[in-house]
């Protein structure tokens, strides 16, 4: 009888694993499809691992700011927010004007950061404003804003610059002295944040991962000694001990990512002590910090009252605004912050890059980060921080192998480069239907 | 008195209003800098004759409930293909013409008609699925241009594969229609063909929208619900609207390559849909509603502005794409004013 319960047991034991990849692979199946896309790409690029490891940090670390920078309007209900391309216009205009002054380092980057800030905040405040005047529609408006934004920028930096605005320097205007050039060198600014501090990647593994251990042991001792202080109070249970509370209590999630944790750090170990290539890969502990203070703010916001008017307000406006929330400064204030943070986002990306393409840096901003996040498995309905950051590593993947792939399989690299721009769009587009096709079927089923 | 002013700018638009002062206004400076103005009239009407063709496929989608048809790149691409084949047969003049438009018409019927149903699954969100929709019509043409298989020395690069991006028309497609029948008075050139081509394409549409199918599919556009009460099919007459916009889009490529003597491939169509809305948005439509009206008021408006743009921005000042900036600011502007004008339907 006995031994039947324990077999018992073991079999739900291992149904519930079961369901837990089930469900991950049901739930993902872009994201898998993009994983598996991309495995098979790198194996055809014939790209080392050290190069593209190498490569992927540098571009992840950079951009991850920007694609972050559009979990909150998804929340807040307002779709995938193209208008961050406004955020980044504000980042550049501040970059330009720092290097026209001259400041230098990491000065210079903050006062970029500074400068930026008021200017991506009075932008998001007149985006906020016309998307509430456009409910319903708001991403082709946000996508048609950018456009038109871009070309207000045009006339700002290609016409008003030495006309209506004085400007001389012979190293950014254009010959004739109206206009701003092409290209804008950023030495001043290049890898300010970047070259604070990189540590090779196997010892990142190595702290990151003990890190994040010795976090969930404080985390289970702190709520083990607390339980142990209720217990003790009020019933006179059978006290557990602390194995088996973490045995009880840890979920498979918290399991998974400790076995990851444990792996990653034998990885690091063994790497470092090894001849591989890996360990000159080197990682911006900054800009990485920089990137998880987001993640963080982003995980925070939701706990506070204006996360959950986000929240109430994405989930249905009509009812949000019965329950006594103003949803359109709800919603203004949402893309504010949006706007801002992808004004940031622009400049983590810009001071990586070390040159300014003035008329093309922002263009494409909105567009790949929203294919990025979509990547990763969002919908225009939920965006969560582990999404955007898995589809900044898959969507980069893509970016960095398409080229090299497009020229072993049909000899034209160009190819590859023209898949990429077909996914970027195509998984856009196909979220954007998909989403459309739930809501028309929801509508549909509550008619009948 | 005021009020009646304030609702007549209201119907009107501020935005319609801005435009065409800003037209006038660089009329005059035209005139101050002694442009001539009859070249800048002929290469106003060359100008709508070309994009003439590509603003009407917005009238059937407009008026079949689909909206702003973002998607037109769609249609383009298949006039492109048209215009290849006919090159590949090394065609010229009218037969060149008229082959690549009869080759487009049924390619871009099949294309149509696959939009059309997808556009029936995403009810209220067409223009945004369309938007991507066209543009990863154009990504999936760059791939296509370098691998289908056209030989023709004209069309191919002379080395490695792949079509040009850019394909001369001249001797084949170049004007035919442009310098069929043209008028010289003076310096102003009238090119009647294309005009005639682009009137007669229009009074088919109107005549189609007196016609029994054409009014069904303006009310299951006015109205969805009353369409489907009064025993209409919603979703065929949307796909009759799309098929329509498509091929009209594909015949506009062809008559707008021929005007300007190049076909241009790869990236080059991604942003015309956007060009297409504006010009009839400019004309008076509405996202509900246009007329072949709308088309001829529209295309002429905006074109006469990224005309006359040209030549005094090059006068008065030394650097700068003044045509280009006010093409990117008005097409949006124009687009981002008709969006806050819809009413949302509760």
């Amino acid at each position: 009888m006995k031994k039947n319960m324990k077999t018992k047991k073991s079999n739900n034991k291992v149904l519930d694993i079961f369901s837990f990849l089930q469900n991950i692979f049901l739930n993902n199946i872009v994201t898998i499809s993009f994983v598996i896309l991309c495995l098979i790409g790198l194996r055809i690029s014939g790209l080392s691992t050290a190069f593209y490891l190498n490569d992927l940090i540098a571009r992840v670390s950079r951009n991850s700011f920007l694609i972050l920078a559009l979990i909150i309007p998804v929340t807040a209900g307002m779709g995938m927010n193209f208008a961050i391309v406004l955020g980044a216009m504000a980042g550049q205009a501040a970059i330009i004007a720092v290097t026209h002054w001259g400041i230098s380092g990491l000065p210079g980057f903050l006062s970029c950061v500074i400068l930026s800030s008021p200017l991506a905040i009075f932008l998001g405040y007149l985006t906020g404003k016309l998307l509430n005047k456009t409910k319903g529609q708001e991403m082709i408006t946000s996508l048609v804003l950018a456009f038109f934004a871009n070309g207000v920028y045009q006339l700002i930096f290609l016409i008003f610059i030495g006309t209506v605005i004085p400007m001389e320097n012979e190293a950014m205007v254009l010959g004739a002295g109206v206009g701003l050039k092409n290209t804008i060198d950023l030495f001043r600014i290049k890898y300010a944040l970047d070259n604070i501090l990189k540590l090779p990647l196997p010892r990142t593994a190595i702290i990151l991962s003990i890190l994040f251990l010795i976090i969930i042991m404080v985390y289970f001792v702190f709520r083990y000694s607390r339980l142990q202080k209720n217990t003790n109070k009020i019933t006179d249970k059978k006290d557990l001990t602390f194995y088996e509370f973490i045995k009880k209590n840890a979920g498979y999630d918290v399991k998974f990512y400790s076995v990851i944790a444990v792996i990653a750090m034998a990885w690091g170990l063994v790497i470092m002590n090894s001849n591989s290539l890996i360990k000159m890969v080197q990682v911006p502990i900054i800009t990485s910090l920089c990137v998880a203070a987001m993640c963080l703010f982003n995980m925070f916001i939701t706990k506070t009252k204006l996360g959950q008017d986000f929240r109430a307000v994405g989930q249905d406006a009509h009812i949000a605004g019965i329950a006594g929330i103003n949803v359109n400064k709800t919603r203004v204030t949402a893309i504010v912050i949006s706007t801002l943070f992808a004004a940031w986002g622009q400049l983590f990306l810009l001071q990586n890059l070390g040159t300014l393409n003035t008329y093309g840096s922002h263009e494409q901003a909105g567009m790949f980060a929203i294919a990025a996040i979509l990547i990763g498995g969002a919908s225009i309905e939920k965006a969560t921080i582990s999404q955007a950051l898995l589809g900044a590593v898959l969507f980069h993947t893509l970016f960095i192998i398409s080229p090299l792939a497009g020229r072993n399989l049909f000899g034209d690299a160009q190819i590859g480069e023209f898949f990429r721009a077909f996914v970027v769009y195509g998984v856009i587009g196909l979220a954007l239907g998909a989403h459309a096709w739930q809501k028309l079927r929801k509508t549909k089923k509550m008619l009948d | 008195m005021y009020k009646k002013m304030i609702q007549l700018v209201n119907d009107f638009g501020i935005p319609r209003i801005i435009i065409i002062s800003f037209l006038i206004v660089l009329l005059i400076m035209a005139f101050i800098l002694k442009i001539p103005i009859a070249e800048l009239l002929s290469a106003s009407l060359v100008r709508l004759g070309m994009h003439g063709i590509l603003v009407l496929a917005m009238v059937p989608a407009i008026n079949s409930g689909i909206g702003l048809n973002f998607g037109l790149p769609l249609g383009i691409i298949c006039g492109l293909i048209g215009v290849l084949i006919s090159i590949e047969f090394n065609l010229r003049g009218f037969t060149a013409l008229f082959t690549a438009i009869l080759c487009a018409i049924p390619i871009a019927a099949i294309i149509g008609y696959g939009y059309g149903v997808l556009l029936n699954k995403v009810k209220g969100s067409e223009m945004t699925v369309g938007t991507y929709v066209g543009f990863s019509a154009v990504s999936i043409g760059c791939i296509g241009w370098l691998i289908l298989p056209f030989r023709s020395p004209e069309a191919v690069w002379p080395i490695g594969g792949g079509l040009r991006v850019t394909i001369s028309l001249v001797n084949r497609l170049d004007k035919v229609l442009n310098n069929f029948m043209a008028i010289r008075v003076g310096n102003l050139n009238i090119p009647t063909g294309t005009l005639v081509f682009l009137s007669l394409l229009a009074i088919i549409i109107w005549l189609f929208s007196r016609s029994k199918t054409g009014i069904a599919m303006r009310t299951v556009g006015d109205n969805p619900r009353f369409a489907v009460a009064s025993g209409l099919n919603v979703n065929a007459y949307r796909v009759i609207g799309t098929i329509l916009s498509t091929v009209l889009g594909a015949i506009g490529i062809i008559v707008y390559a021929q005007s300007f003597g190049f076909l241009q491939l790869y990236t080059a169509p991604m942003f015309m849909g956007f060009t297409s809305v504006a010009a009839i948005l400019i004309g008076g439509a509405t996202v509900k509603k246009a007329s072949i009206i709308h088309v001829f008021i529209g295309t002429f408006l905006f074109q006469s502005i990224l005309v006359v743009a040209l030549p005094v921005a090059n006068k008065i000042m030394v650097t700068g794409d003044l045509a280009e900036i006010s093409r990117i600011t008005i097409s949006n502007g124009i687009i981002l004013y008709a969006l806050t004008q819809i009413k949302e339907r509760a």
